[in-house]
């Protein structure tokens, strides 16, 4: 009886605080975490420019075609994230989505289709994903996840053995390396999605569910939100793009191999939290999110530059992962991410 | 009074039941190998898969107290790898180095990777799972860093150090022994002690033990540290079993460790799980990785079958539990 009465106690003490911040922070927020953001985008961009002659002019832009696969990742790992659940299997969704789409069209599929059958085996990847997270909820989605990371990298290794398929036709290659004008294609599309997704989570009622579902999942159920539908909507959603990152992964590419975009859920993640996003659920946003993308994106490539070496770039990510989330916690007087339990 | 005896017994039987049905899977599994192939079940093999196992059985441990505390080690493989290599280039540098204090040189350097990740989730307030990715990431790159991303092979190894894992005490090998060492140490500390019990406390309700006076951060600290102790002894076996270090040892090998303890019933948000269970989850994960080579299974048919039992296994856990629930909601009198 005790133990219930404390329970309500504490759940009301933190809806009064949900409640709070919502009506106090929002102005505030947005003019700390993502400025800085800018800041630490703008400084990187005149450090790059200043220490390479190559990057000037249209190089800028031709940089991002090296990070755009795993920023369509991003776009739906915020939505994840944002719930409180975490999905640690999409490098794996990307690895299967890539070596089928490669066997499909050695099969002798024509490529439309073959991309297609990659979007699709995405979909189906998430769909999965999502079920079982939504139907088994006494499990964390990272355990979940961890499972089908392996069952999926399983199925294609079981597929493509220890081969490599490739041989797509040249215009495959387009997707990642062709222009339109100045732009490149895959910094166009993911612009594209980038405000499809930017829309979806700020300005429609499904993306405010999300943040309510992520703030308080009991009290979202109990105001007659579907939450197993939206939370396997967002892992299918999730999967699907780990189709489109496969997509242009293996036309960066040009073939393939059962153990690509290994570890790029960890990169993916990385990029996600340092946007300011919240992996207690219910708190951060899109644009924070795609700033971390060109952030990372940009300070590899400007480290690659000048030649500093990959297990040095290594390192510099992972402290600027914990001196985010530490200058978050400290600094900027947010809410801290404590632990969910 | 009486009635949280009863359910105190009532958790006690299911939790017994749980592991009795792990153990049931584990044998009936262990049949069907030895009816397909039965060199399963000869003395050299199960030395063998007891000798592969044990690395695996030492992290676990570890790992299992940090998954009590409600927290989660992500760096544990990239500190087998950092330790490992530590230990490699100084018996390179010094041969004639004594074996133990190699060891010793391991555990230090995992002891300092493990207090690292301990301060930044206490102290620092970062959720464990994005604090350990950091310094995974740290950790590997200091591998890469300080080996010139070169390899440290066999022959650039003192005898003494090799024979670490070669080596043991009349037909059983040092890894098991080590291993066995381990689990009882902390399955007393778990159980018997004070602390151990503290941990417990601390990951099945913090706000409560922090009101009844434990130091919550500090046992958080000493459970990453003690995790990173183990796993810096686990490198240096690793590398010495192996006989090369290099800078991808034991890349994603925390998947490994994390499958173990879930399958042993440890519970990611904290304050359940027990070295008995844990020890089945072990041996299920090591049976499986000697037993499916044996019985002609194509290595690259393994992860899909781990993969698949670790997730039935998970998911037979939780129906099986949900009946239980449901039975006892229905004989209560209301």
């Amino acid at each position: 009886m005790s133990k219930m009465a404390s329970l309500n106690k504490r759940t009301n003490v933190e809806l009064d605080r949900s409640v709070l911040e919502r009506r106090l922070e929002p102005k505030k927020f947005f003019l700390q975490w993502e400025w800085l953001l800018v800041a630490i985008l703008v400084v990187i961009l005149i450090v790059n420019g200043s220490v390479s002659d190559y990057f000037r002019g249209t190089q800028i832009l031709d940089a991002t075609m090296n990070f755009m696969d795993k920023g369509f990742m991003v776009l739906a790992m915020v939505f994840v994230i944002l719930l409180g659940e975490i999905d640690i299997s999409i490098g794996s969704t990307a690895a299967l989505c890539s070596v089928i789409m490669a066997v499909a069209y050695n099969a002798g599929m024509p490529m439309e289709l073959s991309l297609v059958l990659c979007l699709a085996v995405g979909l189906g990847c998430g769909y999965v994903n999502g079920i079982l997270v939504a139907k088994y909820k006494e499990v964390p989605s990272m355990i979940i996840t961890l499972a089908t990371m392996t069952i999926y990298r399983g199925i294609a290794y079981i597929i493509l053995e220890d081969q490599a398929s490739g041989g797509f036709p040249d215009w495959f290659q387009y997707l990642s390396w062709g222009y339109v004008g100045p732009i490149p294609f895959s910094l166009l599309m993911f612009i594209v999605l980038a405000v499809i997704f930017g829309l979806l989570l700020h300005k429609s009622a499904f993306g405010r569910q999300i943040y309510a579902m992520g703030n308080n999942e009991t009290t979202s159920r109990y105001s007659g939100i579907k939450v197993d539908r939206n939370k396997i909507i967002v892992f299918t959603l999730m999967g699907l793009m780990a189709g489109v990152c496969a997509l242009f992964l293996t036309s960066r590419m040009a073939s393939t191999r059962p153990n690509v975009a290994q570890g790029y859920e960890l990169d993916v993640i990385a990029m996600v939290v340092l946007g300011g996003v919240s992996t207690a659920g219910g708190k951060g946003n899109m644009p924070g999110a795609i700033l971390a993308v060109f952030i990372v994106g940009y300070l590899r490539y400007g480290l690659g530059l000048i030649n500093i070496s990959a297990q040095v770039m290594m390192i510099i990510i992972g402290l600027l992962l914990i001196g985010s989330v530490l200058a978050s916690n400290f600094l900027l007087n947010r809410p801290k991410a404590l632990p969910k339990k | 009074m009486k009635a949280s005896a009863n359910t105190l017994e009532k958790n006690k039987t299911k939790k017994t039941f749980r592991e009795l049905g792990l153990l049931v899977f584990l044998i009936v599994l262990c049949v069907i190998f030895q009816a397909i192939n039965p060199t399963f079940f000869t003395w050299e093999n199960l030395a063998d898969m007891l000798r592969n196992t044990s690395i695996l059985a030492i992290l676990a441990v570890g790992m299992m107290m940090v998954m009590v505390t409600g927290g989660i080690d992500l760096s544990v493989g990239a500190i087998v790898a950092l330790a490992g290599m530590v230990s490699a280039l100084t018996v390179q540098y010094v041969p004639q180095l004594p074996a133990f204090i190699a060891i010793l040189i391991g555990m230090g350097v995992g002891l300092g990777c493990g207090a690292v990740n301990g301060v930044l989730v206490a102290k620092g307030r970062i959720i464990p799972i994005i604090a350990t990715l950091g310094m995974m990431n740290v950790f590997r790159g200091l591998t890469y860093l300080i080996s010139g991303s070169k390899w440290v092979s066999a022959h650039q190894m003192s005898d003494g150090f090799k024979s670490i894992a070669t080596g043991g005490i009349g037909p059983i090998n040092t890894l098991i022994i080590i291993a066995v060492i381990v689990v009882l140490i902390f399955y007393y500390f778990l159980n018997y002690n004070r602390t151990g019990r503290y941990i417990y406390a601390v990951g099945s309700n913090p706000e409560s033990a922090v009101i009844t006076g434990i130091k919550k951060d500090r046992i958080l600290i000493m459970s990453y540290t003690l995790l990173g102790l183990l796993a810096g002894l686990a490198g240096v076996l690793w590398v010495s079993k192996f006989a090369s270090a290099q800078g991808d040892t034991a890349t994603g090998y925390e998947m490994n460790v994390i499958a173990a303890c879930v399958l042993g019933g440890v519970s990611v948000s904290g304050g359940t799980g027990k070295v008995g269970g844990l020890l089945l989850g072990v041996l299920l994960l090591g049976v499986l990785q000697n037993a499916l080579p044996l019985i002609n299974v194509s290595t690259f048919w393994e992860d899909f079958i781990q993969g698949i039992i670790i997730l039935v296994a998970i998911l037979l856990n939780i129906s099986v539990k949900r009946r239980a629930d449901k039975n006892a909601l229905k004989r209560r009198e209301i």
